[in-house]
């Protein structure tokens, strides 16, 4: 496929990139780290360009129940917001994952807690990971470590959206949504009509034609029975997701003794980490997971049957170093270093951190 | 001809007058015996018929007592989290335009934990249709203060009535979204009599009706009766109601179009 | 002069029993029966006369369980 190569902020290839997906409809609210999303889209006039609406909210709460609205008509939805608001989408989020329904929300973290900072963090990584709002569900969840993957996890976002009937996330950092690199963007797809959806998608509320039952978008089963059996559909789907849909990219790992573990911003400094250990003689790689949400559990647990030991290296207070224990099952030491409230850690104090922790340790 | 017709004279398919409309399914109704619910979904259910609409509606049913509102119409439905109505009908009217999209939403959703949503929705002019149901209480979690409860009335969670110092003042929705601009036809209905149910699903109607104008949302509030929530029978509640209720919460117009 | 006779059908097991179709009668026909129904609620039912198919009651019927029938004769 012929791609057009560009100069862009991770936060304006997000939306270009949605626009070209043949996003049906932006609904936001402006909050720093990302508000060049929405500045972007309306400056493109995607009206006129693809048919695509946007709308500024009067809220989080607001942009993302007008996705779950537009998202039971079988639309392409989106949205973008940083941490705290995020944390108010999280009713609609569950509503939307109980409702089975797709869209893609965009979080481009800063430090918390609270209103904490506009610096890049990756704090959200338990909400986004785990559920996020009430009830047993999964988002799943993208991790994009540069401003391509920020265009083609838009792309790759709608398309798992859709395939799983859930929301997607993509969880960026503040770095990764201001920094600007080249991006190789897809070309425009065309935006479904409305008879393309009620062929492709024939649960969407586009009106209840004489062909068919009506159609109800709804997460409310009040019989117990019914409403576990419900659940144990979503279970089923996770799982599906889970075995299908895991990324990670390993580098240097093939011959490793010792490993990181990092994703976003983190995972940029740890590339160069790998790189200075190996001129001093540790065989260092770094495995990076992609898809946050499916965890890449097997590739992990393969890694810890090779190294000696991981180091998981984050923007928190030691989230994702959970889900490594978990996969590791004890097998090998898993220690965490991170710095937060909006520090992005040094190569050379990680590689302190790898030699005392792991390697010293 | 014979001086008396007899019953199966009478009760012929072709001198049928009044029979229940198909845009409502045969689910029996949850809603308390002589809720105004019922009245009022059947007589939207019954412009959708008469516009025949029924392949271009979606509706939107609230939290609260009418949660349950889409297993009784025969229409594409959305659920929406409480009082985000109007938002969900935004993101659904946005996005399939020349569709006829309305929310149905009680007082507790709509003037309390969704005041937000409301008005936004109204000032930003959405082309669609809110039914806000006014019955002054919170029905479905068991008769607790609602923002409309009225002064000195009693709720489980007022049992003394309503203090305006320790509880703040009923909110008067209905005149506040007729002040703002994108509000286009505004009005204040009952529909416990057979005289008052006829006028109120004229006033449906043209709510309905005036999203194809284009020329901003249309606001239709039912003061209506809570029999269960109130401890009295419905003949009560409803006389209550006329007695109680209209004077703070009269009914009419608010805002007609000017285009008439 | 035209004179109407009407009849109202009432779905017994969807009736609550509300009584607001017995205010809402202008000729005064509706009663509540005797009987319940297998919800235990009395139900409405009509006198043989007087009827005149007005269907005020089925119009202020919450739960929409009358189907009102009505014949025009020529007086």
């Amino acid at each position: 496929m012929k791609r057009e190569l560009r100069l862009m902020k991770g936060n304006e290839a997000v939306a270009e990139a949605a626009i070209r997906a043949g996003c049906d409809g932006y609904f936001g609210y402006p909050i720093t780290p990302q508000s060049e999303v929405m500045e972007y889209i309306t400056a493109e006039k995607p009206e006129e360009r693809t048919g695509m609406v946007v709308l500024q909210a009067e809220s989080e709460v607001a942009s993302i129940n007008m996705l779950y609205g537009g998202a039971g008509a079988g639309k392409k939805v989106m949205t973008s917001s940083s941490s705290p608001g995020i944390s108010l989408m999280q009713e609609g989020i569950s509503y939307i994952a109980g409702a089975e329904l797709p869209c893609l929300i965009v979080n481009v973290v800063r430090g918390g807690p609270g209103l904490g900072t506009i610096q890049p963090s990756q704090a959200d990584y338990f909400q986004s990971t785990k559920g996020g709002g009430h009830g047993d569900y999964k988002l799943i969840t993208l991790a994009p470590a540069s401003v391509q993957e920020m265009a083609d996890h838009a792309t790759l976002g709608f398309k798992l959206a859709f395939k799983y009937r859930n929301p997607v996330m993509i969880q960026s950092d503040g770095a990764i949504g201001q920094m600007m690199e080249k991006v190789e963007l897809d070309e425009q797809e065309e935006r479904l009509t409305d008879d393309q959806i009620k062929e492709q998608y024939p649960w969407a509320t586009l009106g209840k034609t004489p062909d068919r039952e009506r159609n109800i978008i709804t997460s409310l089963e009040l019989d117990p029975a019914k409403q576990e059996q419900i659940n144990l559909k979503l279970q089923k789907k996770y799982r599906e997701i889970e075995k299908n849909e895991v990324l990670s990219e390993e580098i240097e790992c093939d011959d490793a003794e010792y490993l990181l573990v990092a994703f976003g911003t983190s995972s940029r400094i740890c590339q160069k980490v790998v790189k200075m250990a190996r001129d001093e003689g540790i065989k260092l790689g770094l495995l990076r997971p992609i898809t946050l949400y499916p965890f890449p559990v097997k590739e992990v647990a393969r890694l810890a049957g090779q190294v000696k030991g991981i180091l998981s290296v984050e923007m928190n207070a030691g989230q994702m170093v959970e889900d490594i224990r978990l996969a590791v099952n004890g097998k090998i030491p898993v220690e965490y270093f991170g710095r937060f409230g909006g520090i992005i850690p040094s190569s050379t104090e990680v590689l302190e951190a790898l030699k005392q922790k792991i390697i010293g340790g | 001809m014979a001086e008396q017709l007899t019953k199966e004279d009478i009760r012929k398919e072709a001198n049928i007058v009044y029979k229940k409309t198909e845009v409502l399914t045969d689910n029996v109704l949850h809603y308390c015996p002589g809720c105004g619910h019922g009245t009022i979904h059947r007589i939207i259910a019954e412009v959708i018929e008469e516009m025949d609409i029924q392949s271009e509606t979606i509706g939107i049913a609230p939290v609260g007592c009418s949660v349950l509102a889409y297993n009784y119409f025969d229409l594409d439905m959305h659920e929406a989290a409480h009082g985000r109505a109007p938002a969900v009908a935004t993101g659904i009217k946005r996005l399939l335009p020349n569709k006829y999209v309305f929310t149905y939403q009680g007082d507790g959703d709509l003037a309390a934990i969704g005041t937000a949503e409301t008005i936004h929705a109204c000032n930003r002019g959405e082309n669609i249709t809110i039914i806000f149901v006014n019955n002054g209480i919170y029905g479905m979690t068991g008769g607790q203060m609602a923002p409309t409860t009225l002064e000195g009335m009693k709720s489980s969670t007022t049992p003394y009535g309503r203090n305006i110092k320790q509880m703040g003042n009923p909110l008067k929705m209905t005149e506040l979204v007729a002040q703002l601009p994108g509000t286009y036809f505004v009005t204040r209905q009952a529909v416990h009599t057979p005289a008052y149910v006829r006028k109120a699903k004229k006033a449906i109607k043209k709510a309905i009706q005036y999203q194809e104008r284009e020329k901003g949302l249309s606001f239709v509030e039912v003061v209506s009766n809570c029999n269960s929530g109130w401890k009295m029978t419905p003949v009560q509640a409803n006389k209550w109601m006329e007695e109680n209720m209209f004077p703070f919460y009269p009914l009419g117009d608010i805002k007609v179009p000017e285009d008439k | 002069m035209a004179k109407a006779v009407g009849d109202i059908v009432v779905d017994i097991e969807r009736c609550k029993g509300c009584e607001i179709c017995l205010e809402a009668c202008p000729q005064d026909v509706i009663t509540m029966s005797k009987k319940v129904n297998s919800k235990g609620y009395r139900y409405a039912t009509v006198a043989d006369e007087g009827c005149t198919g007005c269907a005020n009651c089925a119009i202020v019927c919450p739960d929409g369980v009358i189907t009102v029938y009505r014949v025009k004769k020529a007086g």
